[in-house]
């Protein structure tokens, strides 16, 4: 069977969870093997939903030691229900609580690892090709995975969450919870935008902006397209805009279904970030700008006449539909 | 404060990514290759900070052949004290883990830095397994690491925000940007360097369970379509009706 762990930060599950889930179904089908998810610690959420996006059963361990993330405490309670379940393959997303547990999993169950894959796999008897991005996107690497147990850690916004069943009940179940060793001080979050890794449309600004009180003008362009805002390195590190909405090689990567990029010229490490976006939309002065070369839609000349205009035309786009 | 800072080798930020003729191995030939920035920017310059500050020892660690020396010595020459370099092609990321931990195993660190990932590969695995080989809590996307005593506080990056958390030595830590500013190596550093001890190991028995099939250059663009900054409507339109991305 494919057992899911569908993460809830928070009690509550995002998109990352039914994308897992979505996901963990279709490749049940492919091994013609059932698919199960499984939540941790206290849920304000209804666990029973995730049926909707293919899980044929539900579990729950509802201990409140789980509420944090631990990533030892977690690696014990799913490699344990990993296995009194028979688990084949195990996904969970490749997010930042994925990221802590992924591996250890994989220790755990002798399993073979590939973190950030970003389409279905391929079954080949009881091996699963996989495909996920490498070099900053600018390539795709296939591997071959072997052993009895596998590990996949699913990349954001790779595919859709698909409503596809109905509701279960939720089986309860029992665990035994190592103590964790590290103890969650404080958690701040943004509140607002959809964070950066999960954003399906990115509003991002460059140098080109000129100044950071100029900034108003890609803020009311975002709010128009309920976009999360980013920006380049030389925009954070100069503390024009915060570190969390650098993007690039050496910030977050992101893939959102529409990122535009105003004043950035478009350098390679600014592109290995942002170039598995669906579509690209540059704004730029600069015909020679290297990020045409990146985009589907591009716009040359002065992004400070250019910008209040663009959120114009979206506003009238807005009301009529 | 004995400290372990894994370090991998990448191709330059800049490096044109082509592959060999069956399209099995990255084409390295006319490519610079350069310490993984997360390693050399934040992990090794975090070590090297507490070890001033604290005293003890910081130790490079790489997977890899001869041919990473330089970048290793790099490592010498930013602060690191003694290097080993665990003599074999990393292969994946299972592999590289199992080789690190091998050799660690015996050691015992206090702490162990790695980078958040690596910018080749992307893996953002080895960190996960590594700290579970060596049964040690681990921090992935680390942007902020204080030490009072034995017990540190770190933030972790999480969606849209960040985790204040505590825990005590030893544990394993992924370093993210915000963990410490980048050093360029000084004259003096790159001397040193020179005389600093480089052990060469062998690498430990592995099975392999993820093979490399293959790769390929994602599909290319069709080319951009230029809209006149007068027709702003018309842009909406194409992303509404032709792109479906609004
Ligand atoms: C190892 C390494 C890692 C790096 N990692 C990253 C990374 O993760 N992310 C990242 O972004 N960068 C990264 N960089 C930096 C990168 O190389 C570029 O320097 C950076 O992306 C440039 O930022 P920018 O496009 O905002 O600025 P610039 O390159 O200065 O571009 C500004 C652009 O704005 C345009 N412009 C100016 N005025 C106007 C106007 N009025 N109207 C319209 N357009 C205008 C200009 O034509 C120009 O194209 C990295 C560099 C190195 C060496
Ligand atoms: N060959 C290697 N030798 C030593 N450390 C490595 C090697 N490969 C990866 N690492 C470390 O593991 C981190 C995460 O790598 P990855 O899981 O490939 O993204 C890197 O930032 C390094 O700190």
């Amino acid at each position: 069977m494919v057992l899911i762990y569908a993460e809830s930060p928070r009690g509550k599950f995002k998109k990352t969870a039914f994308e897992a889930v979505t996901y963990g179904k279709k490749l049940a089908d492919l091994l013609g093997t059932d698919c199960a998810a499984l939540t941790l610690g206290t849920l304000t959420d209804d666990a029973g939903g995730l049926g909707r996006y293919g899980a044929g059963k539900v579990y729950a361990i509802a201990d409140a030691a789980l509420d944090h993330l631990d990533g030892q405490a977690y690696t014990a309670v799913i490699s344990d229900a990993a296995r009194q379940l028979g688990a084949t393959v195990v996904i969970l997303p490749n997010s930042s609580g994925g990221k802590s547990i992924a591996g250890r999993l994989a220790v755990r169950l002798q399993a073979g690892l590939v973190a950030g894959v970003n389409s279905l796999p391929v079954v080949e008897g009881d091996a699963l090709r996989v495909r996920k991005p490498v070099f900053s996107g600018k390539a795709i690497a296939e591997y071959r995975m072997v052993s009895a147990v596998k590990v996949l850690a699913l990349t954001g916004n790779v595919i859709r969450p698909e409503e596809t069943g109905a509701s279960v009940a939720v089986t309860p179940l029992t665990a035994v919870v190592p103590a964790g060793r590290i103890r969650v001080k404080s958690v701040k979050t943004q509140t607002g935008r959809v964070p950066l890794p999960e954003a399906e449309v990115v509003v991002s600004a460059g140098r080109g902006m000129k100044d950071p009180a100029n900034w108003n003008i890609i803020e009311e362009l975002a709010e128009s397209l309920n976009a999360t805002t980013a920006c380049s390195r030389p925009v954070a590190d100069t503390g024009w805009r915060p570190h969390h909405e650098h993007v690039g090689q050496t910030g977050i990567a992101i893939r959102p279904n529409l990122y535009i990029a105003v004043g950035i010229s478009g350098a390679i490490q600014h592109l290995a970030g942002v170039n598995s976006s669906k579509v690209i939309v540059v704004i730029n002065k600069d015909p020679e700008a290297p990020f045409f070369k990146a985009a589907d839609y591009g716009v040359e000349g002065d992004l400070f006449e250019i910008v209040p205009k663009l959120t114009e035309a979206v506003r009238r786009f807005k009301a009529k539909n | 404060m004995k400290i372990l800072v894994c370090i991998s080798q990448t191709p330059d930020t800049t490096a044109k990514v082509s592959f060999n003729a069956d399209n099995t191995e990255f084409n390295g030939a006319g490519v610079t290759f350069i310490m993984n920035p997360y390693d050399e920017w934040y992990a090794l310059v975090r070590a090297c900070e507490l070890r001033e500050a604290l005293g003890g020892t910081v130790v490079a660690v790489n997977v890899g052949p001869a041919s990473n020396e330089t970048v290793i010595r790099k490592a010498l020459a930013i602060g690191a004290d003694e290097a080993v370099r665990i003599d074999a092609e990393p292969q994946s990321a299972g592999f590289t883990a199992a080789q690190i931990a091998a050799y660690a195993q015996a050691e015992q660190f206090d702490l162990i830095f790695l980078g958040k990932e690596t910018i080749d590969y992307n893996g953002t695995a080895v960190g996960a397994l590594l700290a579970e080989h060596l049964g040690l809590p681990y921090v992935a996307d680390a942007s902020r690491l204080e030490l009072q005593g034995h017990t540190a506080t770190v933030e972790r990056d999480i969606e849209g925000g960040v985790e204040e958390l505590e825990i005590d030595l030893p544990f394993v830590v992924a370093a993210a940007k915000g963990m410490a500013e980048q050093r360029i190596p000084n004259m003096r550093g790159i001397m040193m360097a020179r005389t600093k001890p480089l052990k060469v190991v062998e690498p430990a028995p592995y099975t392999e369970w993820v093979q490399t099939v293959r790769f390929e250059l994602p599909p290319a663009k069709a080319g951009v379509k230029m809209i006149a900054p007068d027709q702003m409507d018309e842009l909406v339109r194409l992303l509404h009706e032709e792109a479906k991305v609004i």
